[in-house]
This record gives structure tokens, C-alpha cells and sequence, in this order.
């Protein structure tokens, strides 16, 4: 049971760290520009893509991982000067309707590409294996994710509170038109943050990648538990982010594999097989609601 | 009114009656099933126009009663309840009831934190359905014949088109009372002010909630019918890509339009299919079209021939 325990805490939280890199992104987009993004789960998709296409061209997965970054966030500076740029004045159903059709035209562009079915991405062979240390086992590939995601983690934290671009993204969030007014320049710095946030999709994709399918639609899936991330979190701010992923993380992951088994000690094995799951695949979402009932702002608001 | 909108739905429904007569004499029965299609998912984002162009409230979840009705229907005709005078009204019931549940608990926030929260609640409703085995998993329900609406045959493609048409003519014509009433005044008021209305004395909440449920049952209706068109309530349905699609029918028709979600769903359906005839990758020209519309009709494509909504 510890055993069983501390290996799914592990991976609530590597799962929550690589929601965190997608969340981040999204939190500011979302805080800053105001601007409702759908399309952020086709960056993700296009990062998983781009590291599959690298890696299996090299034979190298670093090469392929370093290939998606720099490749995403040059189509994210495209994108966001050829057409988000011009939505951030406008409502959010605008939003909706043009990041929707970027999510159509990024699944078809994906389609016509790569083809209908699934590219693999290989773990390194190094970290095939399982990582031992005191009686205790766990996929060393999961325990790089979690290296990574803390060691992103780390670095947020220092470009958002030690620098002065930091010190502009945080104004941003909490007044745009008082820091355009001061001055700041307004234009690289969105244009900024969507390059980053299009950077740490690719990461979250190239790093998910051998552990999940790399298909068209995996980006639809993971958005929405971004937006639940940063609507826990408090929109726009970072630090919500990170204790959001970490939440959402911990409780998606030890409720499916926990749930069932403590519901069958107090109920009937067969109402507990039934229930179980579907309790534990709409925990995250209770747990948004009741955030939003108690604090309608989220945890750490940005404003 | 100008007398070229009185002349508009008459002119519609004669069109729409019209129709599939026109499309038997030229052999294109096929296309009967296509145009009941559009009536049903016009019929839906009439419901979301409903919600999002008179109530001013985005809501990013209205598939769930879409779905739920379809599930409702499925799961009657389960127990061996085929009639579609007691499974439709049902179904427009549990969508209502659920969306009154909904909109209770939503209601209490606005803006983004309304569109995130409605999410929320029918991505819930997708992981129950495909997480319990009496709803059939990710399977779905099969439906295995059409619903009976005695004395008439749904089982006809023609007949069925004809119920689709009935209720959505029903529906649009409704919308239009609605819109001319004190409640549908009162909307308009809270559209451009909701404190000022709050302060003349309207019960802003019990406005929104009633508005919210009305089109809930609305949605639980076109899932009925689209149930019956597909044979399949499916956890698609349900899934926020569908929510999606309504959504963007509405914006696409025209938010707040009376015709809006009828144009949409037409624009739309009719877009894939006129695609899906030339290429395999016909959603990539359907997202270059919705951008398109997005900087060139920013109030959708009834905007572009109507001034006044």
C-alpha cells in the first residue's frame, strides 16, 4: 500500500508539473491579454509532433525535444503577430470562434502532415528503465519529468519575480491599461509571453509524448484541465498555476487509482466498481466548482 | 419592421416545406437526412442564441443538455418507452431540470469564470456517462428504431423531416414572442445594464435562471430529435467540442439574430458537407472560413444583411 502510494503521488505529481508548463502559458495569456485560448492545446499537439519528426529524423530524443521548443515558439511569434494580435481587443466570442477554427485548421494541418494514426516518440533508452533507491522503484524516464517540470518551475519564478520583464508581466495582470499607460512596451511583451507559452507547450508535448499516444486531439483533452488549472489558480497569476496543476495533478491521479478501492471498504464491491471511476474522473471538476463557489476569483488572484 | 422581415419566415417556411419534394424530383433523397440534420442542430443553437444573444450569458456547456436528451431518449426506449409524446417531453424536462441545477450554481459568477464554471459541469455529465456501465460507456446507446409519434411514421425519412421542421418552426416562432414580451424586454435590459435593472426592483437572478432553463429544455429537445437521426446517443454529444460547434454556429449565424442559430447550423453543416465532396481535409477550409468571418462579419453572416438585431 505505501508502495502503491508513493508511486501515484509520484506521478499526480510529474502529471501536475507538465500542467503546470501548459497552465503557465495559458494563465497569462488568459490574465494578461484577456483573451480566451483554445488553441493552446494545438501547441502542445504541434510540440509532441514536432520532437516525434525531430527525434525519429536524428535518432536523438534531446535533439528532437530541443527541435519542438525552438520550432513552437517560432509559430507561436507567427501566429501571434498574423492573427491573435488583432483578437485581444475583441470579445470573447470572437476569441472563440477564431481559436476554435485554429484548432480546426491545426488538426487538419496535423491530419495532412502526418497522417490519421498515432507517431511514436521513444523514451531515451538510458532512462528505459526503472530508477531503484531504498527498496523502492519508479520509471527513472517519470522522475526526469519531474526533474524538468521543477527545474521550469524554478525558472518562472525567477523571470517572473527577479526580472524586469517579470516585474512588467506581473503589472500587466493586474492592470493592462495602467501599464500601458506607464509606458511598457506592450507589443513585444505579449508577443513575448505567447513565444514562451508556445515553448512550454512544446516541452509538455515532447516530454508526455513517449508516455501518452502523439495523435491529433490529444491537445483537446489536456486544454480543458489547463483551464480548470488556472481557474483554481486564480487567472493570471503563476503562482495559482503552479498550486493549481499540483492540485488538479495530486487529485485526478490518487483518485483514480485510490478511489475505488476506498469506496469498496465501505460499500459494495459493485457499486464501488461502478462509482469509483466516475467519481474520480469528475473530482477535479468538483474541486473547480467548490473553488469557484467559496473563492468566485480563484485561489491566489492576480487582481 | 421593415416589410421584407414579414415577408422572411413565411417565405422560409414555404422554402423549407418545399423542399424535400424538390430534392425527391431530382433524386436526392439523400440530402432529406442532411437537411433534417441542419434543422436539429439550427434548432440547438437557437436554444445557446437563446442563452448567449438574448441573455447575454456565455455558456460553454449547453452540450449537456443537448446530450442529456438524447441519453433520456435512448435510455426510455431502453425500457420499452417508444413513444415520442411521453420520451421527448421527458427529455425536455431533465435537460430543464438540469439546467436549472446548473444555473443555480453558475449564475452565482460571470464573465470568464461563467463560461469556465458551465464547462466544468458538462464535462461532469461526459465522464459520469462514459464512466457508467448503464449508459453504455464510450460505446454510447444505440437507439434501434425511431421514437413513435402516433398517427405518424418517423420511420419515414420524409415524415421525420417534418417533425424536425414543425418543432424548429415552433421554436423560431416562440423565440420571436418571447423576444417581444416583458421578459424578453427585461433581457434586453439586462444585456446593457444588469446593476440598473437589479435596481429597478427585476429579479435579475430569476431572469437569467428562467432564460437558462428555457433553453436548456430547448437543447434537451435537439437531442431528442438528433437521436432519432442518428440511432446513437454517444458521449460525442456530450464531449465540449460540441459545445463548441454550437457555439459557433451562433456566432457564425449571429449572435442574437433570431435567424442566427438557423443560419449558423446551415452555414456550417452545409460547408462540411459542400467540402467533404472534394477533399478528405475539408475541416482545415471550414477554419479558414470561421476566421475568415471572425475579422470580416464580426457580427456573423444574419449580421451581414441585417442592421438591427
Amino acid at each position: 500500500m505505501t508502495q502503491l502510494i508513493l508511486e501515484q503521488g509520484l506521478n499526480g505529481l510529474q502529471f501536475g508539473l507538465m500542467l503546470f508548463l501548459l497552465a503557465a502559458g495559458l494563465t497569462l495569456v488568459f490574465g494578461i491579454m484577456d483573451m480566451i485560448h483554445l488553441s493552446h492545446g494545438s501547441l502542445y499537439m504541434g510540440g509532441a509532433y514536432l520532437a516525434a519528426l525531430v527525434a525519429e529524423r536524428t535518432g536523438s530524443f534531446w535533439i528532437g525535444l530541443a527541435g519542438a521548443v525552438l520550432g513552437m515558439a517560432v509559430i507561436g511569434a507567427l501566429l501571434e503577430l498574423a492573427v491573435l494580435r488583432h483578437l485581444y481587443r475583441r470579445d470573447h466570442l470572437s476569441q472563440v470562434l477564431a481559436t476554435f477554427a485554429l484548432i480546426l485548421l491545426a488538426n487538419e494541418a496535423v491530419r495532412m502532415l502526418f497522417g490519421a494514426q498515432p507517431m511514436m516518440l521513444n523514451a531515451p533508452a538510458s532512462l528505459a528503465g526503472p530508477a531503484e533507491f531504498a527498496g523502492f522503484s519508479y520509471p527513472a524516464y517519470r522522475l526526469l519529468i519531474i526533474g524538468v517540470g521543477l527545474a521550469v518551475a524554478a525558472f518562472l519564478w525567477w523571470l517572473v519575480t527577479r526580472t524586469r520583464v517579470g516585474m512588467w508581466v506581473r503589472a500587466g495582470a493586474s492592470n493592462r491599461e495602467m501599464t500601458e499607460a506607464m509606458g511598457v512596451p506592450v507589443k513585444r511583451l505579449f508577443t513575448g509571453i505567447f513565444v514562451l507559452s508556445a515553448a512550454l507547450c512544446a516541452v509538455a508535448g515532447g516530454l508526455l509524448g513517449p508516455l501518452l499516444a502523439v495523435q491529433v486531439g490529444m491537445g483537446e483533452n489536456i486544454l480543458i484541465l489547463a483551464f480548470v488549472v488556472i481557474v483554481i489558480g486564480g487567472i493570471g497569476s503563476i503562482r495559482g498555476a503552479l498550486v493549481g496543476s499540483l492540485l488538479v495533478g495530486m487529485a485526478d491521479t490518487l483518485g483514480r487509482a485510490l478511489l475505488p478501492t476506498l469506496l469498496r471498504s465501505v460499500a459494495s464491491s459493485e457499486i464501488a466498481s461502478s462509482l469509483g471511476p466516475a467519481i474520480a474522473s469528475i473530482l477535479i471538476y468538483l474541486l473547480m466548482a467548490a473553488v469557484l463557489f467559496w473563492k468566485p476569483t480563484g485561489l491566489f488572484p492576480a487582481r | 419592421m421593415k416589410r421584407s422581415n414579414l415577408l422572411l419566415d413565411p417565405l422560409l417556411l414555404v422554402a423549407a416545406i418545399a423542399l424535400p419534394f424538390g430534392l425527391q424530383a431530382i433524386g436526392a433523397e439523400f440530402y432529406i437526412g442532411f437537411a433534417t440534420r441542419v434543422l436539429i442542430f439550427a434548432l440547438a443553437a437557437s436554444s445557446l442564441n437563446l442563452v448567449v444573444g438574448y441573455g447575454g450569458m456565455v455558456a460553454f456547456g449547453h452540450a449537456a443538455f443537448f446530450g442529456l436528451g438524447a441519453y433520456v431518449v435512448a435510455l426510455l426506449m431502453g425500457q420499452q418507452i417508444t413513444s415520442a409524446w411521453i420520451a421527448w417531453p421527458v427529455a425536455m424536462l431533465v435537460a430543464g431540470l438540469a439546467a436549472l441545477l446548473v444555473g443555480a450554481l453558475s449564475l452565482r459568477t460571470r464573465g470568464v469564470y461563467f463560461i469556465m464554471i458551465t464547462l466544468a459541469f458538462a464535462q461532469m455529465l461526459y465522464y459520469l456517462v462514459i464512466s457508467m456501465p448503464q449508459t453504455g460507456g464510450d460505446d454510447g446507446l444505440p437507439l434501434p428504431s425511431r421514437s413513435q409519434l402516433a398517427p405518424f411514421d418517423l420511420q419515414d425519412d420524409l415524415s421525420f423531416y417534418f417533425a424536425a421542421l414543425a418543432l424548429l418552426a415552433a421554436a423560431l416562432f416562440a423565440l420571436k414572442r418571447m423576444a417581444e414580451s416583458r421578459f424578453g424586454h427585461a433581457l434586453a435590459g439586462l444585456r446593457q445594464n444588469e446593476t440598473r435593472m437589479e435596481a429597478l426592483g427585476y429579479p435579475v437572478f430569476g431572469l437569467k435562471l428562467a432564460c437558462f432553463v428555457i433553453a436548456g429544455a430547448g437543447a434537451g429537445l435537439a437531442g431528442a430529435l438528433m437521436v432519432n437521426q442518428t440511432g446513437l446517443a454517444s458521449p460525442n454529444q456530450l464531449y465540449w467540442t460540441q459545445s463548441g460547434t454550437l457555439l459557433v454556429m451562433v456566432i457564425l449565424g449571429g449572435v442574437g439574430y433570431r435567424h442566427g442559430g438557423l443560419v449558423g447550423a446551415l452555414a456550417l453543416l452545409g460547408l462540411e458537407e459542400a467540402l467533404a465532396e472534394f477533399t478528405l481535409h475539408g475541416q482545415f477550409f471550414v477554419g479558414l472560413v470561421l476566421l475568415a468571418v471572425v475579422f470580416f462579419a464580426p457580427k456573423g453572416l444574419a449580421g451581414l444583411w441585417k442592421r438591427q438585431p
